[in-house]
């Protein structure tokens, strides 16, 4: 049985002293109208990523907090050595400026106002190419499972997602909670029918309270549509994989946790402050939730999937894993891990935990997951409610 | 392979088809931990990854799986037959 202490992680030690396992310089605009610019900064300077997006104008309160809170976690998240932004004014950018330079990464700010995108792009690719002969001469350390912060969120689910690649998860969870990492998961609305579960991990009984508000909170935002999650929860693919209600999908979701105890219950996009296991408040559609396990700190992801969903995002390598022998078949380029072996009984699931964080300890070294080599990088902000 | 169907729990109502099975074959379950949960001649044809009937569940009677009522059953459902959206529905969200 592998343990985490003894896997040979290898990553990036940023300013703020947490790790990364990759190295990218991001270019980050703020808003809607600013993606033009920095992809023209990204087309000029080799090494760098645009994180194009929809949002960011005209927002308010939770929203466009939360919206703030991702790009600003995007930029703090240990995957990204530096960061260019760019927003259409100058107050904006200083704002996701300032809170990305608390980690002490580089990071410069530019506003397109009183400059004009082109000479916006000039500026900014200067700065762009400083950061990129920054951060190719950083050079990779060891780290240990303690400063390993990851995420997990399942997706496509089957019922072969409940009886093999989820409780693997839960079984690779509960050895790297025991060893020291900081973990996260969430997807508020697919516990449903298992949330008394969720609630009755949670440590401390502050937290179970916060999280039955949240989970409270979204069944009321459903009631108030006059309507019922039916019909997307389990969603078609989820029932042409044999799942029937959403009880029965909440429970195949809750394996992903194994046995593992609730340190602390966050909002979205919210970095853990200590180790342990946390809740995330967050949508159950794959592209969203993982952007938020990103901004929340979160720097390589567990995704188990039955019926086959090809998710990946630009910072976070996304970890594929399935049990479902026709997705592994037809679908082999998105598998990372094939864990079929435990429908034929041929693998229990301390071994499927064992092929887990192989796949985990090779991914932290810098190999490319399936979706990063397949350029799966959705990159998706989560909007609570309409712009003003 | 000796097994066609997988419990969570011996006690489970539903297994899972581990393979796709066809009606008037008689499938053997196990559950996850390998202990043997019996077998059923399948009353219908069911796809891989979808449910069979370990034992008959009276019309409007929860359903378990995982040892947990996973919904409840709006037809009567025989022992052998495929458990889906046509004879289960969530107890949850009801409109």
């Amino acid at each position: 049985m592998i343990k985490p202490e003894k896997l040979k992680f290898t990553g990036y030690r940023r300013p703020d002293g947490r790790f990364g396992i990759r190295n990218h310089v991001v270019i980050l605009p703020v808003d809607d109208i600013s993606n033009a610019a920095a992809e023209g900064v990204a087309r000029l300077i080799k090494g760098t990523m645009v994180l194009p997006h929809p949002y960011g104008r005209l927002q308010f309160g939770e929203d466009f907090d939360l919206t703030m809170r991702t790009l600003a976690g995007t930029g703090r998240n240990p995957n990204v050595a530096a960061v260019i932004v760019i927003c259409i004014e100058p107050k904006w950018a200083d704002l996701i400026v300032k809170e990305i330079a608390k980690t002490g990464k580089p990071v410069a700010g530019f506003a397109i106002e009183r400059s004009g995108d082109l000479k916006t792009i000039e500026a900014a690719s200067r700065k762009a190419k400083e950061f990129v002969q920054y951060a190719t001469e950083l050079q990779r350390e060891p780290f240990g499972v303690k400063q390993l912060c990851m995420s997990t969120k399942c997706g496509e689910s089957d019922t072969t997602s409940g009886l093999a690649a989820n409780p693997t998860v839960g079984r690779a969870f509960e050895r790297l909670l025991a060893a020291g990492a900081t973990l996260m998961f969430g997807e508020t609305t697919e516990l449903t029918g298992g949330e008394d579960i969720v609630a009755s991990r949670c440590i401390k009984p502050s937290d179970r309270k916060k999280f039955q508000a949240m989970f409270d909170d979204y069944q009321r935002l459903i009631e108030s549509q006059g309507v019922s999650l039916l019909g997307s929860q389990p969603t078609e693919g989820n029932i042409r994989g044999g799942l029937t209600t959403i009880e029965e999908k909440a429970m195949g979701n809750i394996q992903k946790i194994g046995r593992c105890k609730i340190t602390s219950v966050l909002k979205p996009a919210e970095e853990p402050k200590g180790r342990g296991l946390h809740f995330m408040d967050s949508s159950s559609a794959a592209a969203e939730m993982v952007t938020l396990c990103a901004a929340a700190g979160s720097v390589v992801h567990f995704f188990p999937t039955g019926q086959g969903n090809v998710i990946g995002n630009p910072i976070l390598p996304v970890i594929k894993l399935s049990g479902n022998p026709l997705t592994v078949k037809t679908m082999s380029e998105h598998i990372d891990v094939d864990l079929t072996g435990i429908l034929r009984m041929e693998m229990n699931l301390d071994q499927a935990a064992d092929a887990a964080l192989r796949c985990l300890e090779q991914t932290i070294r810098g190999r490319f997951t399936a979706a990063e080599a397949l350029r799966h990088d959705e990159f998706v902000l989560t909007k609570l409610y309409r712009s003003a | 392979m000796k097994h066609s169907i997988l419990l969570h729990e011996l006690d489970d109502d539903v297994g899972v088809a581990v393979t796709n099975l066809k009606k008037g074959s008689v499938a053997g379950a196990l559950t996850l931990e390998g202990k043997p949960a019996g077998s059923v001649k399948l009353r219908d044809n069911v796809p891989l990854g979808h449910k069979v009937a370990m034992r008959d569940v009276a019309k409007d009677k929860a359903v378990i799986k995982y040892g947990r009522e996973v919904g409840k059953a709006v037809q009567p459902i025989a022992k052998g037959a495929h458990v889906h959206i046509h004879n289960l529905k969530t107890m949850r969200w009801s409109v």
